[in-house]
């Protein structure tokens, strides 16, 4: 199903901004964009919608001359143009905010912002020209400050300023707000609006759905690289774009109540960790009480404490002995090793290289962890047969889709490597388990089987602790939220006590932050 | 008297610290581009022993300039293995080194004892003559001079001009700046090149000026101490200066303890500008936040452009 883009430009007065026909781009083994067509008219707000790997960020790289079309046309303003390089798509007036953002930590606002643009160099022009657009669209920056020292959402707004003091026609977007807070994604949202407005163009790259529903006027729709819509998402419901977005409907989590007894099974009590390098967090006095039967979310913006409190739970790093007790246990001075021993499961945020090994097969990455399960080590050696077959087992009960036990850890999908290395810490019956991002980067199917996973976990009475940046997921999955913020962890509350707004205000820091301004 | 003896201290202080001067910062260019060049010792020793063999036939002038080419020629297969090829930087540095070695012992066996005019100091008119500053300052050979010029430039570019404030991004992140549209392998060639002029500068003076002579392996471990200052002065052109003015004061200062006959043995007394020159600047730097933002981020990894 193609949308019938080749014909439109004729049928309208204005050209579209910007026109795609029949784009295709492969890599070794995979079609990252088949035969797709999209137009974004002037002052369009236009959505591309898609799960993880459905081909949206290679075909914005194409538009931003990163990456190079094997075949198909690219029509700006009514003329063909060959994109060689980014620096092209500047000068044709195409400005992108990356998802990861394009930023240098040690050096100042306008420094960066001046990295990116031609002319003169006179930084102290510029820097009254970056206080005087950040005002107009109410992007409030300080353009001396150092990059380091910002959050996640005063970033972004360097790289928005540093695309507008480019005048473009066109801004693309890659999944702006997933870093940001409620308050600061309605902020956002007032801005791309008032631009639209004065004629710039804007595509929107985003997976979530209320989102899309909310800002944009138009969706394309893509799924496996393929284009599968387009739609006008104010509309539709949430339910028919998510039938577009992943072919079938959006599956949903239950969580029965647990019927045991809540006791705690960790508690964390004034925490504390201080961080060498200035670019990263700190810990101050953090204290937390996870229930057995319970899941408690954490939420919170990557950066604001949440690699560091992390180690500090699985034993990366040390802390004084109370700090962190497991089943009444001190385990505060236990390593990573013997804090497992003592009931302690851990799934670690980057899946390739701490939670398992790339090179190695699921059947070893299994033993890296399970080693300590009766029968897989004997008198100091490991026993090989006893891991095959508990990787069996957990490739069978976790639904792992791969070629057997002996395929390599890196070619599995993020989705089965996920549920691989999740099912692998479950099955070694802890007390505990502690789950970092557990679906990002994930398709939809298989986040929807994580998140049951860990529900079921925790109801057969294991405390989970699940860090995560979506809210949407934690809202689906915890039975309490707390917020780590600036390395200070807030009260956990009840869900139905709370609602994502609150949330959002404690992830800014209490409100106190600019964030909130 | 007192001044009449403190002034060829002095002077010979900056005498001695005019290879390091060139050397490190050399090295400071390239490491703030993130590539760490442990091949300076061997750079060095080629750009002296290329220097003295031009300055035999063409004068001291040409032996400078030749040694510099030589520096930044030697510097250019340490370019391609880590730089094209992606090869470790460390590894293939300290082969650049040891080739260094090598190469300069082979063809300087053609040039032992022979001797070089040296270079004459300029007194710089009206400023040669302010009491104990003028003999020490300003009555120096001009590739001293020129020491202070580069620093002084580049100083500034690295603060102030947009060709620095390029280097720093590439060396912090050279994803993002290719993303922005950099040629971040252009400009790492660039920086390590420049590193391997500026060593092979250093080298010449060696021979060619201060000694004037060639001996095997006559840097004698200054290019250690260049790549040494440049992380001990925290990536900061000024601090590297005072760490290698540092390192020719207690050069010169040991030279004199020596002279006088102190009851220590020589070697250990050869040892002291070395050790003394990396405990002060360890002194100075041991704050690690402010370390860790002059650091260049992407030191020594290796960048490979695309995806």
């Amino acid at each position: 199903m193609n949308e019938p883009a080749p014909e439109t430009p004729a049928a309208r007065t204005v050209p579209p901004r910007l026109a795609l026909w029949n784009v295709t781009k492969r890599y070794p083994g995979v079609i990252a964009n088949d035969d797709v067509c999209l137009d974004v008219m002037p002052g369009e707000i236009h959505a591309v919608l898609g799960e993880n790997g459905a081909g949206k960020s290679t075909l914005m790289k194409i538009i931003y001359g990163a990456v190079h079309a094997d075949k198909g046309h690219l029509i700006w303003n009514g003329r063909e143009v060959h994109i060689a390089n980014p620096a092209a798509a500047r000068h044709l007036g195409i400005g992108m905010v990356f998802q990861h953002f394009q930023l240098f930590e040690t050096l100042t606002v306008v420094e960066n912002i001046a990295l990116a643009l031609e002319g003169k160099f006179d930084l102290k022009a510029l820097a009254l020209r970056v206080t005087e657009v950040s005002a107009k669209y109410g992007l409030p920056l300080d353009p001396h400050r150092l990059v380091h020292s910002l959050s996640v959402g005063e970033r972004q707004r360097v790289e928005i300023v540093r695309c507008l003091l480019q005048n473009p026609q066109l801004l693309i977007l890659d999944e702006p707000t997933s870093v940001l807070t409620p308050q600061a994604v309605r902020r956002l949202f007032g801005t791309l609006r008032q631009l639209a407005s004065e004629g710039v163009s804007i595509l929107y790259i985003s997976h979530k759905l209320h989102e899309i529903q909310e800002l944009c006027d138009r969706a394309t729709v893509m799924r496996g690289g393929r284009v599968t819509g387009e739609a006008i998402p104010a509309q539709e419901t949430s339910a028919s774009l998510a039938r577009m977005m992943i072919g079938r409907d959006l599956p949903v989590c239950v969580s029965p109540p647990f019927a045991g007894e809540q006791t705690p099974v960790m508690e964390v009590a004034g925490l504390c960790y201080t961080n060498e390098d200035p670019c990263c967090a700190s810990l101050f006095d953090v204290s937390l009480t996870l229930n057995a039967g319970e899941v408690l979310g954490i939420a919170g913006i990557s950066g604001n404490g949440q690699a560091e409190l992390l180690a500090a739970l699985s034993g990366e790093i040390l802390s004084a002995a109370d700090a962190i007790r497991i089943e009444g246990k001190p385990v505060g001075r236990l390593d990573a090793g013997h804090r497992r021993d003592a009931g302690l499961a851990f799934v670690p945020e980057e899946r390739l290289g701490r939670g398992a090994v790339p090179a190695m097969s699921l059947t070893r990455n299994a033993m890296l962890t399970a080693h300590r399960q009766a029968g897989m080590c004997r008198h100091g050696l490991l026993r090989f047969d006893a891991a095959r077959s508990f990787a069996e087992r957990c490739i069978a009960r976790f639904d792992v889709r791969c070629g057997g036990t002996e395929t390599l850890a890196r070619s599995l999908s993020g989705g089965n490597l996920q549920k691989f290395i999740v099912g692998r810490e479950v099955m070694q019956n802890p007390k505990v388990m502690i789950v970092a991002q557990p679906t990002w980067g994930v398709d939809v199917g298989a986040s929807a089987a994580l998140r049951q996973t860990l529900i079921n976990i925790s109801r057969t009475g294991v405390g989970v602790l699940v860090i995560s940046e979506e809210l949407e997921e934690l809202f689906e999955i915890c039975d309490r939220i707390a917020v780590l913020a600036g390395g200070r962890l807030s009260e956990a509350v009840p869900k139905d006590q709370t609602d994502a707004e609150r949330i959002g205000l404690l992830m800014a820091g209490n409100g106190l932050v600019a964030e909130t301004l | 008297m007192m001044i009449d003896s403190l002034v060829p201290i002095l002077a010979g202080t900056l005498a001695a610290a005019t290879p390091l001067i060139f050397a490190g910062l050399g090295e400071l260019v390239a490491e703030k581009s993130g590539v760490i060049n442990l091949g300076v010792e061997g750079m060095m020793l080629i750009g002296a022993v290329a220097g003295f063999a031009a300055a035999l036939s063409w004068g001291t002038s040409a032996g400078l300039l030749f040694g510099a080419f030589a520096g930044a020629l030697a510097a250019l297969p340490f370019a391609f293995l880590t730089l094209s090829l992606g090869a470790n930087q460390s590894a293939s540095g300290l082969a650049t080194t040891i080739f260094g070695i090598g190469l300069s012992a082979f063809i300087g066996q053609f040039y032992v004892s022979h001797a070089l005019p040296g270079m004459k100091a300029l007194a710089i008119p009206g400023l040669a003559h302010i009491p104990l500053l003028g003999p020490v300052l300003f009555n120096q050979p001009p590739v001293v001079y020129l020491a202070f010029v580069i620093y002084g430039a580049l100083a500034w570019m690295l603060a102030r001009t947009r060709w620095g404030l390029v280097l720093r991004a590439v060396g912090e992140s050279p994803e993002a700046a290719h993303a922005i549209g950099y040629p971040v392998l252009a400009i790492r060639y660039g920086a390590v090149c420049f590193g391997g002029a500026m060593a092979g500068l250093g080298g010449a003076y060696l021979s060619t000026i201060y000694t004037p002579l060639w001996v095997e392996n006559m840097v004698a471990g200054r290019g250690w101490i260049a790549v040494a200052l440049v992380v001990f002065a925290a990536w900061k052109p000024t601090r590297l200066m005072f760490g290698a003015c540092l390192f020719g004061g207690m050069t010169i200062l040991q030279l004199q303890a020596q002279g006088f006959g102190l009851a220590v043995p020589s070697q250990l007394l050869s040892a002291v500008p070395y050790l003394a020159t990396i405990l002060v600047l360890m002194a100075i730097s041991r704050d690690r936040k402010k370390l860790q933002l002059n650091l260049p981020a992407s030191l020594g990894k290796p960048f490979v452009p695309g995806e």
